[in-house]
């Protein structure tokens, strides 16, 4: 038997090991920390997870009461056909220039503006920080009908050059907080580099093209998938400037986005089925996960490729300088 | 030469930082042309109506009737206004806790850091309008282990039927909210890491907990990134393709009854509106002062109470000395005469 001393100091090392000391985390609360973070994550999956084992049932599967997760065959035939009535190839393509090009506008003007801001002390400036500010927090919606109607005055409506437009005047999507990520990037560069780059003779735009863009990596490296992402899934803009509220004409390109045929997903599919005619059975749900999958799938495949410079890049910009 | 430059100190400075619009130049010229023009124009659409005609648009003024209409005989929008105003107060601080949370869970030491931290950004990449919708439909955006029905009972016993709602729906799109503070981890966490962990280890060793720690030193320090993300959020929620509001703003620009006279006021209304969220936010916690700010404050009257009573002893002192100087003065002359 022990004595009470002895089992005093055994209860106080379980408690070490369960709450742990100051220094130390205990198992106990680690233990929690990790339960805590796997339920989360998996609510977080969830979806993902449904979305991923629905889209390769079969229709038996999908009314089968007994099959929750797992489906009896890896059944490929919903993809075939939310690939079909999606056209995928060609609104994947479109969909790449719709993000692709704005965004490496956006990239440009912002870093620009952003180094205006942050290197030079004009008159005014408080002033303009202000209205970009302003400009942040009102909604498109306010600005969205005159910005329509002149856009169709100009010849700017459904074509993708309504996207190139604003971003080249840094008015793009979101632009305004990727301006400011710039401004605090901008900001940090010490002002000997530049005044030395001076010296050696270098114009205001050489400076600007030469030090800071090369030193900016990170902060371009964020913005850049920040607003291939963005404005990958921005469907309301899309569908009232790019591809045409009111259907189209015939003679010029009509544009189409992933994001969008999903919004529209079913209308497209049962126009797609009555042209194609028995070939397609009837939509259900597993054929809309899977056309739902199949948008989502190529921001899925660049963000496992890039997620180790996504996560890191975001601690080493000042994305939450004041 | 009479035509002399006069260089003044400081002109070179002045001259190189006009350089500065050039930067800025293309931003000025959007600004203006895509959205200071658009909204005094959107204000003038609001005091119209608008038909569409083959020939261009037919305006006709008529006031503030659309506003009017809108207020009276317009029941969606009214309705969709209160459902989006409980929603978003209710939900903002929601995501915002929640992603201060997860934030915090994921600053800690522990392995697989870059695994969990995958995990909870992949919302920012797939979180968008119909991908959410879809999600939606099938019923996948709720926790399917959790009994809302149950919640909702309970909750209609003590609070008033309006309220109970609003918060069973919260539940009920739990996983939506989770998915749209994406971002907000993102912010809070870069916010965390810059935190510096000498301010901690001071705070240990004068025998602070971790309790203490989080209100003393987190919080008040992370405090303007909790503006960040609110603004960021009630932004987001409100601009979001969900949101029933816009979608009605988007329809009756496209209908026949409405117009784009019709829609631009309301546009303007639901700006003015989330704008007004944005301040009550911005107000409700730049206004609360933590320890700290009240410290100082505390500080700073009592040193101006201090001098005050300083100024108060010296000037009395003064006046002392010189009604003893007076009355020296007259003792001496007393005296003088004395002698005399």
């Amino acid at each position: 038997m022990l004595n009470p001393e002895g089992r005093e100091q055994i209860k106080y090392k379980i408690k070490k090991l369960i709450f742990g000391s100051k220094d130390t985390e205990g198992a106990g609360k680690l233990a929690a920390v990790y339960l805590l973070l796997i339920s989360i994550g998996f609510v977080y999956l969830y979806p993902v997870l449904y979305m991923i084992s629905k889209s390769f049932m079969n229709l038996n599967d999908l009314l089968d009461t007994s099959i929750n997760w797992i489906p009896s065959q890896l059944y490929l035939e919903n993809y075939r056909q939310a690939f079909q009535s999606m056209d995928y190839w060609k609104t994947f393509r479109d969909s790449v220039v719709i993000a692709g090009i704005p965004t490496l506008i956006n990239v440009v003007i912002c870093a620009m503006v952003g180094y205006g801001f942050a290197r030079y002390e004009f008159k005014g400036k408080k002033l303009c920080i202000g209205l970009l500010l302003f400009s942040f927090i009102l909604p498109p919606q306010a600005t969205m009908m005159p910005t329509y109607v002149f856009y169709t005055n100009i010849g700017l409506i459904n074509s993708i050059k309504a996207f190139i437009v604003p971003a080249l005047l840094g008015q793009g999507l979101k632009s305004q907080i990727f301006i400011l990520i710039f401004y605090n990037f901008f900001r940090q560069i010490p002002k000997v580099l530049i005044e030395a780059a001076k010296i050696d003779g270098a114009g205001h735009f050489k400076i600007f093209r030469k030090i800071a863009l090369p030193s900016a990596a990170p902060a371009i490296l964020v913005v850049f998938l920040f607003s291939i992402v963005w404005y990958w899934n921005e469907s309301y803009l899309t569908q009232l400037y790019v591809v045409g509220a009111f259907t189209s004409n015939a003679d010029t390109y009509h544009w189409s986005s992933l994001i969008v045929s999903l919004k529209n997903f079913e209308n497209s599919y049962n126009t797609a089925r009555s042209v194609a005619g028995s070939g397609m059975v009837d939509i259900n749900e597993s054929i809309k996960m899977a056309g739902t999958m199949l948008s989502i799938l190529p921001l899925l495949i660049m963000y496992l490729v890039l997620q180790k410079q996504f996560v890191e890049s975001v601690d080493r910009t000042g994305i939450t300088g004041e | 030469m009479n035509n002399k430059r006069k260089t003044k100190p400081g002109q070179l400075e002045k001259r190189e930082n006009a350089v500065g619009y050039l930067f800025i130049l293309p931003w000025l010229i959007g600004l203006v042309l895509l959205v200071l023009w658009p909204i005094v124009q959107s204000f003038q659409y609001s005091l119209n109506k608008i038909k569409l005609l083959p020939q261009g648009m037919a305006k006709l003024y008529v006031g503030f009737e659309n506003y009017s209409q809108i207020f009276l005989t317009d029941p969606d929008f009214i309705m969709g206004l209160e459902s989006y105003l409980l929603e978003t107060l209710i939900a903002v601080p929601v995501i915002v806790a929640f992603s201060l949370i997860i934030a915090m869970l994921l600053n800690q030491k522990i392995s697989c850091r870059g695994f969990f931290r995958m995990i909870f950004f992949l919302p920012i990449i797939i979180a968008s309008g119909p991908v959410m919708q879809q999600l939606a439909d099938q019923e996948a955006a709720s926790i399917p282990m959790m009994n809302v029905t149950m919640i909702e009972q309970l909750l209609d016993e003590y609070l008033p039927h309006v309220l109970a709602e609003s918060i069973t729906s919260v539940f009920s799109n739990m996983i939506t909210l989770l998915w749209y503070s994406g971002v907000q981890i993102l912010i809070f966490l870069a916010a965390l890491q810059k935190i510096d962990t000498s301010l901690y280890e001071a705070a240990k060793m004068d025998g602070g907990s971790k309790w203490e720690c989080f209100w003393k030193i987190t919080l008040p320090t992370i405090k303007p990134m909790i503006l960040l993300n609110v603004v960021y959020t009630v932004i987001f929620m409100s601009n979001n393709e969900q949101n029933a509001l816009i979608v009605l703003i988007y329809d009756t620009m496209l209908s026949a009854t409405g117009g784009y006279g019709y829609a631009s006021a309301m546009a303007w209304l639901y700006s003015i509106i989330e704008s007004a969220i944005v301040i009550f936010f911005a107000v409700l916690i730049m206004g609360r002062k933590d320890v700290y700010e009240r410290r100082a404050k505390k500080y700073q009257r009592e040193l101006r109470k201090e001098k005050r009573l300083e100024r108060k002893i010296r000037k009395r002192g003064e006046r002392h000395e010189r009604s003893y100087a007076k009355q020296k003065e007259k003792q001496q002359r007393k005296q003088s005469k004395k002698s005399a």
